[in-house]
């Protein structure tokens, strides 16, 4: 029965030449978004003969907003944020994805179980993990090298000048892990007063030696010129400086906070049976695993860690590269989304406050 | 104003009723004719400067007004919470929460979580009350199946925040789409629980801070720019034409310069491994561990803008100085006036339409200040446009940046009227 039922599927599908058979995809272009192409959409058009059309935007989620606003959608499938997919679906404007049609891991365990903890949710399914982590200059330290979130600290230990992004968000988080609080319950003491007030103290200590980035370019940069020696980055810009351009900069990532991005179908989606047979055959593992051969950012599902190969281009294996490796994960934090729409404006403020004080 | 205009018309039709009204060659009363024509001249420069006035109010007037009443218009809990908000209304402040209201809540949770709008209202609630914003959206997720009365003991089983005296005097502040909120918080202040006005807890005031800081360092920058502008404006002015153009040309290539090129190029020179520095080292006069800090602070600020609004300064000054004419100082010299006395009651006084003009571009265009602030400004250096920068795109509260761009506005224009009573708009010269 099943198979007869397969294979009249089938039949209708060949009965039906791809036609008007297409999908709108929108992404954040540059080498994420070649990413994309490379991984995800050439070798499903190649496999389902749906066209996949691609499209930039400086962020995603903003033209969703506007498109399901006006009711004049013209994406099916758009790659954005995780804290952009809540805030997204709690305001009702995209679809509802079925964790069913995830597919299972090729030695069958259930997607679910296979997807790292938050990468699913209503109506988004995780793509890549990036993450904030610690990186030094190697030339600049002989003897010892900075290894743990304590050292960055450290300012004796470890001389020259920090960057850090400017803003609350992840400072407060690193400031606890370097006071000596377990990742595991970094929110928790940061929910209470006494648990701020800790974190702020930490960030004094090291407070005239800092200089604030704004824009994820400048990391890198600083640590390139020399201004700074230790730097609080995205992984991938670091990654980038030190693979593609062969600075001696190394990521420390006890301590890294990750976040995710991931696929969203918005609301009036017009090829959404199309759509969600992209989220399918883009979340399995070998299209996940070859997009990070692409890019420094991890695949959010376990089994498809064991299959990223090669940087693209190179014969370095891109694995120990990744957020996601194994090795990296073992002091690792997940950004709590929930914990920063709540608390965003009262922290960024008192952060504000400190910073000019 | 077309009877006005001439004489004639205006005193044909009432004057001398004797020789009758003076008409036209086709025996039209003249003044009729003569305000037809006028009318329909006017209509004609009308339709001429009508797609620049759509222009200016769809781009420019409508949507600073839609931004302004944000500041005081949000109706993200009123509009989606109708049942609450009738309470509300209904009843006194300090009303305590009863049965009505409580069934109220539950029946409003559970629509906006079925029309998942249940973010929107949480966020409203956030603003004025920090962590509930995940409070409603974890309670929509668990009344979307269901809630059975009594809903109070419901309500508080499912989190027993919603006892919290203070979440409910929030709701009611939010539950009248016009509010003050934003803009007391803006100014550092709070409402308590029973609605009165008090400071922000200490270590979250920041923004009157912020605005001290951002009209003390325009005036700075204006000051800088006039000391700097003033005799180069003169030299521009005086020099032979040949001369003064290639000066010219070097005041107005910076200015043409992309602003984040300009900005960079001062991340470079100033930085502590960058060019001065490292002149300064070679020199001799500092060592290499004394190394100065001049960016990514208010110095690297006040260096930055104040290069990069200095051409704002000079050409007003420039096209001013260019009509003065030179006999007058020689005259007041040859008087017996000295060199200064000739420049401070002579010179000085005709330049000030430039100057007037010069100093309100740079300090206007100052106190709005952003990207450049942003790069260089380190700590010390942020401007409040920076904290508007923030509630509009990390932040997403417009409603926030709207109450503190609406307050700069004030000021400028507040500034705008004193320098119109002191000097006189009509005194000012662009060019």
């Amino acid at each position: 029965m099943k198979k007869t039922l397969i294979l009249t599927t089938a039949l209708a599908g060949l009965a039906l030449p791809a036609a008007a058979q297409e999908v709108d995809l929108l992404s954040w272009g540059g080498a994420y978004g070649n990413s994309h192409l490379e991984a995800y959409a050439k070798p499903f058009e190649a496999e389902t003969g749906i066209k996949v059309n691609m499209q930039d935007a400086d962020n995603p989620a903003t033209p969703i907003k506007a498109m399901v606003e006006a009711g004049n959608v013209s994406v099916d499938v758009a790659s954005v944020e995780y804290a952009d997919a809540v805030r997204l679906c709690d305001e009702g404007l995209l679809e509802t994805i079925d964790p069913a049609i995830l597919a299972a891991a090729e030695d069958g365990t259930a997607a679910a179980d296979d997807f790292i903890a938050g990468a699913v949710t209503d109506c988004f399914v995780g793509t890549d993990v990036y993450s904030m982590v610690l990186a030094f200059d190697d030339s600049k330290f002989a003897d010892a090298k900075p290894s743990t979130p304590a050292d960055f600290f450290d300012l004796a230990a470890f001389p020259g000048k920090r960057t850090m992004r400017k803003g609350a968000k992840f400072n407060l988080e690193l400031a606890l892990m370097a006071d000596g609080v377990p990742a595991a319950e970094v929110y928790q003491v940061l929910g209470t007063p006494e648990g701020v007030d800790r974190a702020f103290a930490k960030l004094d200590s090291i407070k005239n030696d800092v200089i604030w980035w704004e824009a994820g370019a400048q990391p890198p940069q600083l640590l390139a010129d020399g201004e700074v020696t230790m730097a609080f980055a995205f992984n991938g810009r670091i990654f980038n400086a030190a693979q593609a351009e062969g600075k001696p900069f190394k990521i420390i990532w006890d301590g890294q906070i990750y976040e995710m991005e991931g696929w969203v179908v918005p609301k009036g989606a017009p090829n959404l049976e199309d759509a969600l047979k992209f989220v399918t055959f883009s979340t399995s593992p070998a299209p996940q695993a070859r997009a990070a051969e692409f890019i420094s950012y991890g695949p959010p599902r376990k089994s498809a860690a064991a299959l990223v190969g090669n940087i693209e281009g190179t014969e370095v294996p891109m694995g120990p590269n990744l957020p996601t490796s194994a090795d990296n994960m073992t002091n690792a934090l997940g950004s709590n989304l929930d914990f920063w729409v709540d608390h965003d404006a009262e922290l960024n403020e008192r952060f504000n406050s400190w910073l000019a004080s | 104003m077309a009877q006005a205009s001439d004489p004639h018309a205006a005193s044909a039709p009432g004057g001398d009723a004797n020789d009758g009204p003076l008409t036209t060659a086709d025996g039209q009363p003249l003044g009729r004719a003569l305000r037809r024509s006028q009318r329909r001249a006017k209509r004609r420069a009308f339709l001429l400067v009508l797609p620049l006035l759509a222009f200016i109010l769809i781009t420019f007037v409508v949507p600073i007004a839609q931004m302004l009443q944000r500041s005081f218009y949000n109706d993200g809990f009123s509009a989606n919470m109708p049942q609450l908000s009738a309470w509300f209304a209904a009843t006194e402040r300090g009303t305590d929460p009863d049965d009505a209201a409580w069934a109220a809540l539950a029946a409003d949770l559970t629509a906006t979580a079925e029309a998942r709008t249940i973010g929107v209202v949480g966020t409203r609630i956030n603003y004025d009350m920090a962590g509930t914003r995940s409070l409603f959206t974890s309670t929509g997720r668990k009344v979307r199946d269901g809630i059975e009365p009594p809903y109070r003991e419901a309500l508080l089983e499912i989190d027993e925040k919603w006892g919290n005296p203070r979440l409910w005097s929030v709701m009611r502040e939010a539950s009248s789409p016009v509010t003050t909120n934003f803009y007391l918080a803006s100014l550092d202040r709070t409402r308590d629980d029973d609605g009165n006005i008090t400071m922000a807890p200490e270590n979250q005031q920041v923004y009157v801070m912020l605005f001290q800081r951002t009209f003390g360092l325009s005036l700075l920058i204006t000051v800088a720019t006039f000391v700097l502008g003033f005799p180069i404006a003169h030299l521009l002015a005086t020099l032979p034409m040949r001369r003064a153009n290639l000066l010219m040309i070097l005041v107005l290539l910076p200015f043409w310069t992309s602003l984040l090129v300009r900005t960079t190029s001062w991340i470079v020179l100033l930085q502590q491994q960058g060019v001065v520095n490292d002149l300064l080292i070679w020199a001799g006069i500092i060592d290499a561990n004394g190394r100065l800090q001049m960016i990514y602070n208010r110095t690297g600020t006040i260096i930055a803008m104040t290069h990069i609004l200095l051409p704002f300064m000079i050409l007003p000054l420039y096209s001013v100085m260019r009509t003065i004419n030179p006999s007058y100082v020689r005259a007041a010299r040859s008087l017996g006036a000295t060199s200064w006395t000739a420049f401070r009651r002579i010179y000085f006084p005709q330049t000030l339409p430039g100057l007037g003009a010069g100093a309100l571009l740079v300090f206007i265009l100052a106190v709005g200040y952003y990207i450049t602030p942003a790069l260089v400004g380190g700590s010390s250096g942020q401007l409040i446009s920076n904290m508007i920068a923030m509630h509009m795109t990390d932040t997403l509260n417009w409603s926030m940046a709207a109450a503190l761009a609406a307050l700069l506005l004030g000021s400028v224009l507040a500034l705008y009227w004193i320098y119109d009573r002191l000097v006189g708009i009509d005194n000012l010269k662009l060019g």
